[in-house]
């Protein structure tokens, strides 16, 4: 099952407290997730902790499920950070601003894992 | 054994001052008043991975090398780019951000600052219809009245509410958050909306609909107002609208739900058109809530030496601005960079996959005392000490308060401000050569 999503980014506390240990795994758990209500999670068959497939037409990128009611049916959030920025849209229009929220993004169960930073970033130095 | 009250917490715009560090054998053994974040930079220096020593990438791994073999192999690819961009310079000292515009003229590069994927669109408003502010004090002494908008404090920024804002007590505001109206408007219920007065939950993307809504009701149009804007119910955008206008002094913080999100810089240009309608009735300013530390103070020092405030070229001699066009992210993503310095941030981490596909690319210089996402893509790696903690210096808190950062320990590694000059002589150095 898919589900269509508006996907956004924002700050939390730990990534915040990660911004200075980015090679560590706090840093992995602290981004490589995508929140949703648990009525999303519910109509896409995913649990907390299983691997979600979040594609825009930027890219993909494959994240843990992460359960918020604070969102509104649709509204997908990812922490700031590579996992991210790897499906945000990089038009600025005009402004210099990319365009961090607002994304149509498509969400999936997958069997794939989230790659770790050094893996994710490995993909642009082969692409 | 030292106990040094007031440090400053270099890590979020809140530039918390009040800080206690108790120092043994050069260590940090205690952190006192920190939040979680400013808790992480303080112990950071122990706990995390630091650069150890300078590197150059060869066959493809980073091999370490001295400083000034470092520096050498920098200029050399800044003396052959035509093209360079240096970004970031904001965890780090204004005196290191000014030395950092130096080498940018010398080099005509061009240079931006981290509010290209933050509060650029504010800067952007700001120039065309002024942003009316007051300092932090003020708000704390006299602010009944806190707004909210698109941004999170409470994981963000932890202590500005307690220090500045709704919990805050201060001379005309001694019954603290009690006597404080405090309203959020976001697109999800977060950790900050949870403790407001007034939770509005507007329609992601649509922050320009509501702004002008407000403006209509504050300006006596309300009948003009559809039943709902944004997805908000009129009756609730009335409320809101009144609340604003019978302040004593309202504030709207805005952070980067209304910076990054449709409209862009529209939408802070629009909240300035808000403010000075609201300064009809009442006393009414706006603070963006600032993320890096310093990135205040970049702004500061880069509108004294060139007019502007970041996305700075000076390719042509001298400064031009322009950021739609000489921004970090679009030169990224028009391939244009042929060589980049990234120093005190992390566009590897922070930056749209397109233009980190750009920076794979080309040589990249990266100047900052941590291994992140931008090392993965780094060229030549310096490390530096770390601003605030291993380095003395001034940094700009969100309001534009200018603040001195003490040195706490000592560090084996070069500051900012020395990589620089260094490098800057070394650049001068090999164009004399050439
Ligand atoms: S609120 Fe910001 S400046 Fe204050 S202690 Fe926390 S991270 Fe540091």
């Amino acid at each position: 099952m898919k589900i269509k999503a508006n996907l956004i980014s924002g700050r939390t506390a730990d990534q915040g407290a990660h911004l200075e240990a980015k090679t560590h795994k706090g840093y992995f758990d602290a981004c490589a997730y995508c929140e949703l209500n648990s009525a999303d999670l519910e109509r896409l068959g995913a649990s907390e902790g299983d691997n979600l497939k979040v594609a825009t037409e930027f890219w993909e990128v494959v994240v843990f499920a992460k359960a918020n009611e604070g969102n509104p049916d649709g509204l997908a959030f990812i922490p700031m950070g590579p996992w991210a920025n790897a499906v945000l849209s990089p038009d600025t229009h005009g402004c210099g601003m990319p365009g961090f929220k607002g994304v149509p993004a498509e969400i999936e169960v997958t069997d794939e894992k989230p790659l770790d930073m050094k893996s994710l970033m490995k993909k642009y130095l082969e692409d | 054994m030292p106990v040094i009250k007031d440090a400053v917490c270099s890590l979020c715009g809140s530039l918390c001052d009040d800080i206690t560090v108790t120092v043994e054998d050069n260590k940090i053994t205690k952190i006192e008043n920190a939040c979680i974040l400013g808790h992480s930079k303080f112990v950071g220096m122990f706990e995390h991975d630091r650069i150890e020593t300078p590197m150059i990438r060869k066959d493809g791994e980073l091999v370490s090398v001295s400083y000034e073999e470092a520096i050498e192999a920098a200029a050399k690819i800044l003396v052959s780019s035509r093209r360079t961009l240096s970004y970031g310079w904001c965890s780090t000292s204004c005196e290191a951000i000014s030395g950092a515009i130096q080498l940018a003229e010398e080099t005509g590069s061009i240079i931006d600052s981290t509010a290209n994927v933050c509060h650029g669109p504010s800067a952007l408003a700001a120039q065309e219809k002024g942003s009316p502010s007051a300092s932090l004090g003020e708000i704390k002494n006299r602010a009944d009245v806190i707004v909210f908008w698109g941004c999170n404090p409470v994981h963000a920024h932890p202590r500005h509410m307690s220090r500045y804002s709704s919990f805050s007590k201060g001379f005309f505001t001694e019954k603290g958050r009690k006597a404080r109206t405090m309203a959020v408007i976001d697109v999800r219920k977060t950790d900050t909306a949870k403790l407001a007065d007034k939770y509005v939950e507007i329609e992601q993307g649509s922050d320009l609909l509501l702004v002008t809504a407000l403006r209509s009701i504050v300006n006596g149009h309300e009948d003009v107002i559809p039943e709902t804007v944004a997805g908000v119910p009129k009756a609730e955008i009335i409320e809101l609208a009144e609340t604003l206008k019978n302040a004593k002094f309202a504030c709207i913080f805005f952070g980067m739900g209304v910076t990054q999100s449709r409209s862009k810089y529209k939408n802070g240009d629009a909240m300035s058109s808000l403010i000075s309608d609201l300064n009809q009735h009442t006393k009414a300013v706006m603070i963006g809530m600032r993320g890096h530390y310093n990135v205040t103070g970049f702004g500061q020092v880069a509108t004294w030496e060139t007019g502007f405030p970041m996305a700075i070229d000076f390719a042509k001699g001298y400064p031009y601005y322009n950021p739609g066009e000489t921004g970090a992210n679009d030169l990224l993503v028009r391939e244009e960079p042929d060589a980049a310095i990234i120093a005190a941030a992390d566009a590897g981490a922070h930056f749209p996959q397109k233009a980190v596909r750009h920076l794979a690319r080309i040589p990249v210089i990266q100047i900052d005392p941590y291994a992140n996402p931008t090392t993965e893509l780094a060229d030549v790696v310096i490390p530096s000490a770390i601003v605030g903690i291993e380095a003395e210096g001034t940094a700009y808190r969100m309001d534009a308060i200018s603040l001195h950062m003490k040195k706490l320990i000592d560090s084996k590694f070069k500051t900012d401000e020395e990589i620089v000059k260094d490098l800057t002589e070394k650049v001068r150095e090999l164009k004399r050569g050439a």
